[in-house]
């Protein structure tokens, strides 16, 4: 028997409060399924199961709030459920299975359906097939109206049956909600007590919450603006204690990139058009594969390199306060690829959606101020990482170009890094590389 | 597309890809872009609605012609004709 305990997310976090259950005693549970939404101080995480098995006892009532290890629930493994033996029992608790791409990706092997990612983000959503669909645009393309109207015709099917959590299902019946008129967020669509929550404002008075287990309750949510700073405090006060920071700046050419960009983006749907930002993001991911020494994490007076580079974005949220979660692997994905899981990671961060495994591992972190207009950005480091690398905006300045003046884009890039784990040279090493990378956009 | 549809696709793509925006306080020719603090991912999104919902293509050139609700307007009625 396998215990599920609250996971660590992130080195700013000591306990976290147990939201949601996302399944129930008696489930088959893989390897990677998100099982439980935890609340922590910056955002409400969907935290991923680390063990194949069926889901026993669950130890925690939602809305407790408990230390980082504390169990949860029991799994008991089992052999037949999953297909596939479990591998390593030791492995950490969020370590993930590569976070699933989602919908855009998803449709791609079907090439002969021709949907923008909008319409396959939406058909995702409301669990349409676009195979089943018609579309009625030009050229036989899917259309949002094609989508919204077979979503109309599942949903009346499924009337009859409807997915949802437990949690969701208690407060559907508190607020008097149907809950066939939810539209689910979570796995297979179900539905969960955040959607129920959007589809009906809470009762006048909240009802108590059950007598669970020893624990405090969760954060109201007009203390998370409070909170988020108090966990940035925590960590940003540890950062600049622990770590000696030194910084390097560079000046990079953004002619041969943004050129190369403006005829990649005017080939293509715009759907699929790729952004400055991504460009850098890639730049900085394949430069920190090229120095290992600056990909990894300082602890017990050693760096350990990272396994992969897992770039974290430093997203920042509109009610105030960021987030910084990983773009898993991202030296290897296509510049593509590595938009649409952009878009999706923003979007996600903005909601409240992350996967534990995307808050957990960050191995180097990328800021990138250029969208709120400053050119320079020298950043604190994320522990326990060892580096952050800044963007700041792209602007045209005059520049001398093989012996004449003229005007070029250009961007300020820079890099903190923890004095500890690298010298100099090393930074600069680094800066070089990000620099003949975007020289050289094709190499991207 | 006259110029009321145009406006409206203009606000209505806006609100999708800002879902938390504030569009009753913008005015004709503010720059919304600052007005409702989107970054370049918002800003891609909205270019993103738009095109799907008129049809009409926005290249990365026609973006200077997209900083107010009447200038983005204006290049949808231009475009249509």
């Amino acid at each position: 028997m396998a215990e599920f305990t609250m996971p660590s997310l992130g080195a700013d976090m000591d306990e976290g409060t147990l939201q949601e259950w996302l399944v129930q005693p008696g489930d088959v549970v893989r390897k990677g399924d998100p099982v439980a939404v935890v609340e922590t101080a910056k955002s409400a995480i969907e935290v991923e199961c680390f063990e194949t098995g069926r889901m026993g006892e669950l130890l925690v009532e939602p809305g407790t709030t408990v230390p980082v290890g504390t169990p949860l629930a029991l799994i008991e493994p089992t052999a037949e459920g999953a297909g596939k033996p479990r591998k390593t029992e030791d492995e950490p608790p969020v370590r993930p299975v590569p976070a699933p791409v989602s919908a855009p990706t998803a449709g791609q092997d079907r090439g002969h359906i021709e949907a923008g990612p909008l319409v396959r983000h939406l058909a995702e959503q409301t669990g349409v097939d676009l195979e089943a669909v018609r579309g009625s645009g030009p050229g036989g393309r899917l259309t949002r109206t094609d989508v919204e109207q077979a979503a109309a015709a599942t949903t009346a099917a499924a009337r009859a049956r409807v997915r949802a959590t437990p949690l969701a299902r208690r407060l559907a019946a508190e607020r008097d909600i149907d809950l066939a008129t939810v539209t689910g967020t979570g796995g297979d669509f179900a539905i969960r007590a955040a959607d129920v929550r959007e589809a009906a404002p809470r009762p006048e008075a909240p009802p108590p919450r059950h007598p669970a287990a020893p624990g405090r309750p969760a954060h109201p949510p007009e203390d998370r603006t409070a909170a988020m700073r108090r966990a940035i405090a925590g960590l940003m006060t540890r950062a600049n204690r622990d770590i000696p920071h030194y910084y390097l700046s560079t000046t990079i050419d953004m002619a041969p990139a943004m050129e190369w960009l403006h005829e990649h983006n005017r080939r293509i749907p715009v759907a699929e058009r790729i952004l400055p930002a991504a460009l850098l993001l890639k730049a900085a991911a394949l430069a920190a594969r090229e120095v290992p020494s600056l990909n990894g994490f300082w602890a017990d007076d050693r760096f350990t390199a990272g396994e992969g580079v897992h770039l974290g974005v430093a997203v920042s949220l509109r009610g105030g306060g960021l987030v910084a979660p990983a773009l898993h692997d991202a030296d290897a994905l296509e510049l593509g690829e590595l938009m649409t899981a952009l878009k999706d990671l923003v979007a996600r961060a903005r909601t409240g959606r992350l996967r534990g495994s995307e808050v957990s591992d960050p191995t180097i972190t990328v800021t990138n101020l250029g969208d709120q207009g400053v050119e320079t950005v020298f950043g604190v480091i994320y522990p326990p990482q060892v580096a952050l690398v800044g963007f700041g905006r792209i602007v045209d300045r005059p520049c001398a170009v093989d012996g004449l003046l003229g005007v070029r884009p250009v961007v300020t890039a820079t890099l903190s890094a923890d004095h500890r784990a690298t010298d100099g040279a090393v930074g600069a090493h680094y800066l070089t590389a990000v620099d003949h990378l975007l020289r050289n956009p094709e190499q991207l | 597309m006259n110029r009321t549809e145009a406006l409206d696709a203009v606000k209505e793509s806006i609100a999708q890809a800002v879902p938390d925006a504030d569009l009753a306080g913008l005015g004709l020719d503010d720059p919304f872009r600052d007005a409702l603090e989107m970054d370049s991912l918002d800003f891609l999104g909205f270019i993103e609605i738009l095109s799907e919902r008129t049809g009409v293509r926005i290249d990365d050139e026609d973006t200077p012609r997209l900083t107010t609700l009447s200038g983005s307007a204006d290049l949808l009625v231009a475009r249509t004709e």
